[in-house]
């Protein structure tokens, strides 16, 4: 087992889908000779050749496109969108096209295309880079939205991701990529699709996060834990589908809960967990549901990031605020 | 300007020249019925051509028995074909069984043709998934987002080429209103950059619902619009079967052998309504502008040519038109018998393995569906 960072750990799960199926093909803008922008394909064109691992003329709709066509020739594609702000011009792609053509063929094709794409903010990338996009994706039947929080998660996920039947929506957080490391076994391992992670356990609070907002809520537990407020943290990991089994779990234990997400407020992975904890579990419920989210401007220039994207401090005070209510 | 002044390049010159490779539109019937070709013409037997005017009367049959069809309310949308039978049929006929098809909704005389059941397209039409389930493996259901199945024709035909598959192609149709869609570019680019084997139609039949071909671009031909991207083009008389035919063979020849995408604009008309959802011609064109093209039609003058061999009667088309309406009237018939669609098939299409919120929606569902 090796220490390795999140964008590591990506490049080693994708270096196994590869080397498992002679049918995965990595393609987009960069992601041959370059190894990617990120160089999260790095060594992977030189080591499988130019005929899995290559370049695609630079159009993001034609890379979608591009994806279903080799789906219907037998391939299982991983094409990748330079950065999630750049899915708009793939949006029939992903949203009209990919995430309805196994039910609009009845169920009799497949098209087990994982689109990976790096998002998030906080490291200042140019306008229209970091967006939090994802609510545009979860609102979509038929289509999966995952997205780790740490290196051991990112290579068990994009396993699966590329594994899975259906088509996948991989996200990378861009601040993650490189300041975290963890142990990473070497060989292959899955973690599952659909399923949320306890990543503390607590008695008093549950927090509900994703990708970089983990380790915001993280940082918060630590802060209330000084204050004897013991919270619970749970990482979603799929945000589509939501396992909701998990969640009403832990707030059967703790009564109290958090829902937290980088993106803005109305944009609402945190309004469908709210919406579903208050369905099913609002008589266990001691205090109204708490939310923490980016305010509902457009997404901030990026001197002002920090300003705008939620942090521990607003997560331990959210908590503070329900866990006093 | 000073007077006598040359300017470093001449704008106007070129502007004024480029579209003179696509003057001469592919011909080898003219309109009155003439063998403007006969030597291309000859390499076609009798046999060939009784069955090129009977696939064209098949389709025009199709076209008015789904015309009553749609009166009677007894389909969804559907996209009247008329006019197009040349475009289509001497198309669709230059491929094979294997060669993968990416039609958009006007072309479901081609899906037939290439492997499906009529009414199977009936049923796409009432909005039947069984309408999606062809007995040709070898095509997609007609594509609704326009452009859509150009940039899927650029992933068909590059896995046929890493597929290592032999004399294969991909093969997908649009109108003229799709070439200003931007996935249009992006599909023939991108086949071009890949130099993977696919044939783009355009069938330009004069009008995007009300909007005309000259508003669509400044280009004066849609087939010049191929040589951007580095791929030939030709412009072929879309109401001349033979014609139609004899180049989407040299197409397909062509792509087949590795040398990359061809485009093919066919010069044709939409007789009809954009669809049979309310669309009225007389709002935006004239009985002026449609007349020359009525005349032009793609039946009469192959119904001369084959008059004048004498292999051809009215007779005889009349009772084909006959049989091929009791075979429309049978697959309307096996249709409307098709199953009622259930929402629990629904959400179990929806995902390979359905999630936990979908699980508890099918069980649902399925308890409705079982009273």
């Amino acid at each position: 087992m090796a220490k390795m960072t999140y964008i590591k750990a990506i490049t080693s799960g994708l270096d196994q889908v590869l080397n498992d199926d002679p049918k995965t093909l990595i393609f987009g803008e960069d992601v041959g000779k370059n190894g990617g922008v990120f160089r999260t394909t790095v060594g992977l064109q030189d080591k499988y050749g130019e005929d899995r691992v290559f370049d695609t003329p630079l159009a993001e709709s034609g890379i979608l496109g591009l994806a279903i066509g080799l789906s219907l020739t037998g391939w299982r594609p991983i094409p990748e969108i330079q950065f999630m702000g750049f899915t708009f011009e793939a949006m029939d792609g992903i949203v009209g096209q990919l995430a309805r053509d196994h039910y609009r063929f009845g169920g009799q094709k497949n098209f087990p295309v994982t689109v990976r794409t790096p998002f998030g903010g906080g490291t200042h990338t140019a306008e229209m880079h970091a967006d939090n996009l994802e609510n545009y994706f979860t609102s979509t039947p038929g289509l999966r939205v995952v997205t780790p929080a740490n290196p051991y998660d990112a290579k068990g996920l994009i396993i699966s991701a590329v594994e899975s039947d259906d088509p996948v929506l991989f996200m990378e957080n861009l601040k993650l990529y490189r300041s975290m490391k963890d142990e990473v076994p070497d060989e292959k391992y899955t973690v599952p699709l659909d399923s949320a992670k306890v990543v503390r356990e607590g008695t008093d609070i549950t927090i509900v996060a994703y990708s970089a907002e983990v380790n915001e809520s993280l940082t918060a537990a630590d802060a209330l834990a000084k204050d004897n407020i013991s919270a619970e943290v749970i990482d979603l990991r799929s945000l589509s589908p939501i396992d909701t089994d998990t969640i009403f779990a832990s707030v059967d234990k703790t009564h109290k809960v958090v829902v937290v997400q980088e993106a803005q407020r109305m944009a609402g992975v945190g309004a469908v967990v709210a919406s579903d904890i208050a369905e099913e579990k609002i008589m266990s419920l001691d205090a109204p549901i708490g939310r923490v989210a980016a305010p509902d401007s457009i997404y901030p220039f990026a001197q002002a990031e920090n300003d705008w994207i939620p942090n521990a401090d607003d997560i331990e005070a959210k908590a503070r605020e329900i866990f006093n209510y | 300007m000073a007077n006598g002044s040359k300017q470093i390049v001449d704008f106007a010159k070129i502007k004024a020249t480029m579209a003179d490779p696509y003057k001469h539109p592919v011909q080898v019937i003219d309109r009155e019925g003439k063998v403007v070709d006969p030597d291309t013409l000859a390499k076609y037997s009798d046999d060939q051509l009784v069955d090129f005017m009977k696939k064209m009367v098949w389709e025009r049959t199709l076209h008015e028995q789904t015309m009553n069809f749609s009166r009677q309310g007894r389909l969804g949308f559907y996209a009247p074909t008329a006019g197009e039978e040349a475009s289509e049929m001497g198309s669709v006929t230059a491929f094979k069984e294997n060669d993968f098809l990416l039609p958009a909704y006007r072309d479901l005389p081609q899906m037939i043709q290439h492997g499906t059941t009529v009414a199977k397209g009936f049923l796409w039409s009432k909005g039947h998934v069984q309408g999606n389930q062809h007995e040709n493996p070898n095509m997609l259901f007609p594509q609704i987002i326009i452009g859509a199945q150009y940039v899927e024709t650029a992933g068909v035909a590059l896995g046929i080429k890493k597929n290592g598959d032999e004399d294969r192609v991909a093969f997908v149709y649009t109108g003229d209103g799709g070439t200003s869609q931007g996935d249009w570019y992006e599909g023939v680019n991108f086949t071009s950059a890949f130099q993977a084997p696919a044939v783009f139609f355009v069938q330009n039949n004069g009008w995007a619902i009300s909007v005309p071909r000259y508003k669509q671009t400044g280009a004066e031909t849609l087939a010049q619009k191929a040589v951007a991207m580095g791929v030939p083009s030709v412009q072929v008389d879309g109401m001349d079967i033979v014609a139609v035919h004899e180049v989407s063979k040299a197409a397909r020849d062509f792509a087949a052998a590795g040398n990359g995408p061809v485009v093919i604009e066919t010069l044709t008309y939409r007789y009809g309504a954009h669809s049979s959802a309310g669309d009225d011609p007389s709002r935006y064109r004239t009985k002026e502008e449609e007349k020359p093209w009525f005349d032009a039609d793609p039946l009469i003058r192959m119904r001369k040519v084959l008059t004048d061999k004498g292999v051809w009667s009215q007779d005889q088309e009349d009772k084909l038109v006959d049989e091929y309406k009791d075979e429309f009237k049978e697959a309307m018939k096996e249709a409307e018998a098709a199953p009622a669609q259930k929402v629990s098939d629904f959400l179990k299409w929806t995902y390979n393995v359905p999630t936990p919120a979908v699980k508890k929606q099918i069980a649902e569902f399925e308890a409705k569906e079982s009273k």
